[in-house]
């Protein structure tokens, strides 16, 4: 019986889940054309390339890192992948060259943030900044790249349906299961979790904590490939300048807010799912109400505001439980 | 022929030099020194004209108005924070101050006082969020960012074509904008005053103090009684007040209205306070680390900008630099101390002159005895390490102790006992003046004076600094023993000025001089050096002449006199060159003659190590602490010499059982009281034919 008692515990997660259960009942009962399977499936559509890259920024975000690099290594590889598609070479080769550009990406990042111990903060930043100047300097003869049709053997993964559910959704729901499966169900996954919680007494018990560190960073961009290729599928071009800071600090409100602490090792694909869904939600409703692009950021910024301060009244931290060096 | 010019080697090349260079804590700040020299240099052999007095002035004019926002975002950083919302409060800001200026045509003054309080106000709500609701920082200001951001937008669209059709007729605008005062850029100006106000604050006010304390460590500041809440919060709003200065220059400057004001600032400052090497994580920081990261990144950008890379290059060019330079800082942090403690112990060429070696034969000056089997124990596992002992009119019996505290044993008898005096520091040395205040030498505080009331103050604890030297000599560090003159001045020895009392060790295998004598002028309140690079001096003795006095040369075994007055002032005399050990306290005793304390006897080895400093020299790099060659300590003596370096009595305890350990004694009708700083008790031996009304100590008054 206490059990249960203690489980409705008012945590992060419980809050925002409430919090999207009262926006999202006030928008199906107040907004005509809100609650409809049409309008709902938009919804997640519209979230699902967020998503996808929740999941990658939450294996980093659990392993107490960050990854700011993330907008860069999905548009760069996914770019590379469709200019060599174009070209003429197999989709395999190509698939398989973009993936390696993106483990690349994400072994540097690693290797810095484990080995060279800069803040991971910093180290994705720069690393960002670099790899969105590789994608500018003549690797690409534009800027824009649009889907060749040599691809559109796999463009189904952001384009198509089945039994009326979209394929990117479907991408996103893959990606959260296997994401999930190695989380909670394999040791490497424990190990991150391990890291996140306490680095010293996880390397202390015999965690090879620097490796795993890097294999953060090398799954969070092989993830920010796979959202990469979704999404220029379903807009059929990418952006190589969509080195674009606001997005990201979309990928981590979604991970932050759906309750995985930026001080790591708490949280899992739960979590990313409902921030995904709550941002989405939002989105979609003042869509419908017509609000600007501008109002809708200040709406959806003021939520997520009063959704975090909820939080800390209600989990307050203190002097002798908050960790130090946590920012 | 080797032998002689490793002496020379280490008698006059600056060994201990690199060490205390390195361990200066502005050499923290070497590595983003070392890289904007690497970038000036680097493009001025690049470009034409890199600095030319006109592109410095841009440079320096662009870098004034970044600086303001890295100034600010340090001061959250060194708190432990961060502050992501810069870039929108910076682009509010500057919508403010050029509606305000253009629009509405307000008077400069109040246009800048309006657009700093709205900048500070809009720091406070991060502040209120983050240090009164405890919100994750880096969470809320990105937040914040977004909400701040969309804000402008909105406001944008609607007053950006009423800033674009008026002017504002302000001269002392432009001057701002793009006007010089003495050829320096106005932006310059006030960002130099407020960076030397941000400068004295974290290094010389209490709130900069509180600053650090909190990023240093929240729990224990909160728990030392600092409002952490508060100070969190205020440098939120200092962060977003600086933000809105910089705003204001640049507004001035450009007067653009533009929807993209400001995007990308945060990146770019954050990685300017991070290149300069101030940390995540909060404790650390310094204004000279925010300057020198803002002129890295700006250099950079404009450097790279004017060698007309493409944009791409010139990003993957200076993501390389950044990671490059911050992987560099962080590795120099985490091993400058490693790097300053193989460095800074250098030991010293000291060659003594050959033990005696005939100690054992009976009639040999030091021939060992059982004299001291028989003192009396005083104080037997009360008092901790009594390094000095000493006696007032009524004999009553003072010592220090290991806690700090003053010890008073009450006589007749010296069975009770109380704390005299609480003095915070190991207590060495002691000397009472005519009105029997005590006066002592305090390792690590200083010199200080326990009235007759019992008052404990301060006399000094600070000399004059020396010209040439790195180190700060100029704070006291281990005061060991004092006499009072004649005058009432006060000449005391200060064992060393390289290392604190407890690594007195260390000193010892340096065995350089690094001590000196200091005499304090209770006149003029004044504190001077008058010695200077002594080997451990010890003990102080006022000579029978009133002139001199009779100091101690602990790794030197020997005792000289300095004349202080006289005829001979400042001359420095050999008395004995060749004790057995290493000589402490000296007092005087009943018939003129001095007595001294032998505090460890000197050994073979260690007397080969010390003329063999490369030996020494890797052995405090190779091994740790612990393993180092030790001077004994353990047993020791007690002589009884003149002033013509005459040895005329020796005393042990040669079964080491009562008191083999002495760092000091003192004569007091009739009886010895002798004090050893590693001994949990007292000693007292009755001497034969000795005058029973003599008193040591009382007889000059100080001042």
């Amino acid at each position: 019986m206490k059990k249960s008692v203690n489980s409705l515990k008012l945590d992060q997660q419980t809050i925002v889940t409430g919090l999207f259960l009262v926006i999202f009942l006030m928008f199906a009962i107040f907004l005509p054309g809100f609650f409809t399977a049409g309008n709902l499936l938009v919804l997640i559509r519209s979230v699902s390339v967020l998503g996808i890259l929740g999941l990658g920024m939450a294996i980093v975000v659990i392993g107490r890192g960050i990854d700011l690099s993330m907008i860069a290594t999905l548009s760069v590889p996914a770019a590379l992948v469709m200019t060599l598609a174009a070209a003429g070479y197999h989709p395999v080769v190509a698939i398989l060259a973009g993936l390696a550009f993106s483990i690349a990406t994400g072994i540097v990042n690693g290797v810095l943030v484990a080995y060279a111990e800069i803040p991971a903060l910093f180290t994705t930043l720069a690393v960002g900044i670099g790899i969105a100047g590789i994608g500018q300097s003549g690797m690409f003869e534009y800027d824009i790249i649009a889907w060749p049709v040599e691809l559109d053997s796999i463009a189904w993964i952001g384009r198509g349906k089945i039994f009326g559910l979209p394929y990117s959704i479907l991408a996103f729901a893959a990606a959260a299961l296997i994401v999930h499966v190695f989380l909670k169900k394999t040791r490497l996954g424990f190990f991150i979790y391990a890291i996140g919680d306490n680095l010293s007494a996880a390397r202390i018990t015999g965690v090879r904590a620097r490796p795993i560190i890097i294999l953060q960073y090398v799954m969070s961009a092989g993830i920010a490939l796979f959202a990469g290729l979704v999404l220029s599928a379903s807009s059929n071009s990418m952006d190589t300048r969509i080195f674009n800071l606001t997005w990201i600090y979309d990928v981590i409100l979604v991970v932050v807010l759906g309750g995985i602490g930026l001080s790591g090792g708490r949280g899992g694909v739960m979590n990313v799912i409902i921030g995904t869904i709550l941002i989405g939600t939002i989105v979609n409703g003042m869509t419908i109400l017509n609000v600007s692009f501008q109002g809708q950021n200040l709406v959806r910024g003021l939520i997520l505001l009063s959704a975090l301060l909820l939080d800390s009244i209600v989990n307050p931290r203190n002097e002798e439980t908050a960790k130090q060096g946590d920012i | 022929m080797m032998k002689t010019i490793s002496r020379l080697r280490y008698k006059y090349w600056p060994d201990q030099i690199f060490g205390e260079i390195l361990q200066k804590s502005w050499m923290e700040t070497a590595v983003p020194l070392a890289v904007l020299i690497f970038t000036i240099v680097f493009f001025s052999t690049q470009i034409e004209n890199f600095i030319s007095p006109a592109n410095l002035s841009d440079n320096f004019r662009q870098a004034s108005e970044l600086g303001f926002v890295v100034l600010g975002i340090s001061l959250v950083l060194i708190v432990g924070g961060i502050d992501l919302s810069v870039a929108s409060i910076f682009a509010l800001c500057n919508l403010l101050v050029l509606y305000c200026m253009h629009v509405w045509q307000l008077p400069l003054p109040a246009s800048i006082a309006i657009t700093l309080v709205f900048g500070g106000l809009l720091g406070a709500v991060n502040g209120i969020l983050i240090g009164y609701f405890r919100m994750r920082a880096f969470l809320t200001t990105m937040v914040t960012l977004i909400v701040f951001k969309s804000i402008h937008d909105l406001i944008n669209v609607k007053v950006a074509v009423p800033i674009s059709s008026n002017f504002p007729d302000s001269p002392m605008w432009d001057t701002m904008g793009y006007g010089s005062i003495l050829s320096v850029p106005t932006a310059v100006w006030a960002f130099g005053i407020v960076a030397l106000f941000c400068h004295i604050l974290l290094t010389r006010l209490r709130p900069g103090w509180w600053l650090l304390a909190v990023g240093g460590n929240r729990r224990s500041a909160y728990n030392i009684g600092l409002p952490v809440n508060r100070i969190v919060a205020l440098s939120y709003v200092a962060s977003g007040a600086l933000t809105s200065a910089s705003a204001i220059f640049y507004a001035a400057r450009l007067a653009s209205p533009g929807a993209d004001t400001g995007v990308g600032l945060e990146i770019t400052v954050l990685t300017a306070a991070i290149l300069g090497g101030i940390r995540l994580g909060g404790g650390k920081g310094s204004v000279m680390k925010a300057i020198l990261g803002t002129l890295i990144i700006l250099l950079l950008t404009n450097g790279l900008l004017r060698m007309a890379t493409s944009a791409g290059t010139a990003r993957i060019i200076l993501a390389t630099i950044l990671l490059l330079a911050a992987a560099l800082d962080i590795r120099w942090f985490k091993n400058r101390h490693k790097a300053v403690q193989e460095m800074y112990v250098s030991p010293a060429y000291l060659k003594l002159p050959e033990m005696p070696d005939d100690v054992a034969a009976p009639n040999a000056a030091f021939a060992p005895n059982d004299r001291l089997k028989n003192v009396e124990t005083i104080g037997l596992g009360m008092i901790e390490a009594p390094e000095d002992v000493i006696l007032d009119a009524d004999d009553n019996l003072y010592s220090g102790n290991r806690h700090g505290e003053i010890i008073r044993f009450f006589a007749p008898d010296y069975k009770r006992h109380e704390v005299y005096a609480r003095i915070g520091g190991q207590p060495l040395g002691m000397a009472f003046d005519a009105g029997y205040n005590l006066y002592v030498c305090v390792g690590g505080m200083g010199l200080y004076r326990v009235t007759a009331d019992r008052e404990v103050e301060l006399i000094t604890d600070e000399t004059n600094r020396s010209l040439l030297s790195v180190i700060d000599d100029s704070r006291l560090k281990l005061a060991d023993d004092l006499d009072i003159l004649p005058d009432g001045r006060i000449l005391f020895s200060e064992a060393t000025v390289r290392y604190e009392m407890h690594e007195w060790q260390t000193d010892a295998l340096e065995g350089r001089g690094n001590g000196r004598i200091i005499l304090y002028d209770p006149k003029h309140k004044k504190t001077t050096t008058v010695l200077r690079h002594l080997t451990f001096p010890n003990g102080i003795v006022l000579g029978s002449d009133g002139q001199s006095i009779l100091f101690a040369e602990s790794w030197k075994c020997s005792i000289k006199r300095y004349w202080f007055d006289g005829p001979k002032k400042g001359d420095v005399e050999m008395v004995i060159d060749n004790l057995l050990g290493y000589p402490d306290n000296i007092n005087v005793a009943s018939d003129g003659n001095f007595w001294l304390a032998i505090m460890g006897m000197r050994s073979q080895v260690f007397d080969l190590a010390m003329r063999k400093p490369g030996f020494r020299r890797r052995m405090a790099k190779q091994l740790p602490g612990d393993e180092w060659l030790a001077p004994n300590i353990n047993t020791g003596c007690i002589v009884k010499f003149n002033e013509a370096g005459e040895i005329l009595d020796v005393l042990w305890d040669m079964h080491g059982e009562n008191h083999p350990m002495i760092t000091s004694m003192r004569e007091h009708k009739g009886y010895l009281y002798i004090g050893g700083i590693y001994n949990n008790r007292i000693g007292r031996i009755k001497l034969d034919g000795a005058d029973e009304t003599f008193v040591s100590s009382g007889k000059y008054h100080v001042g």
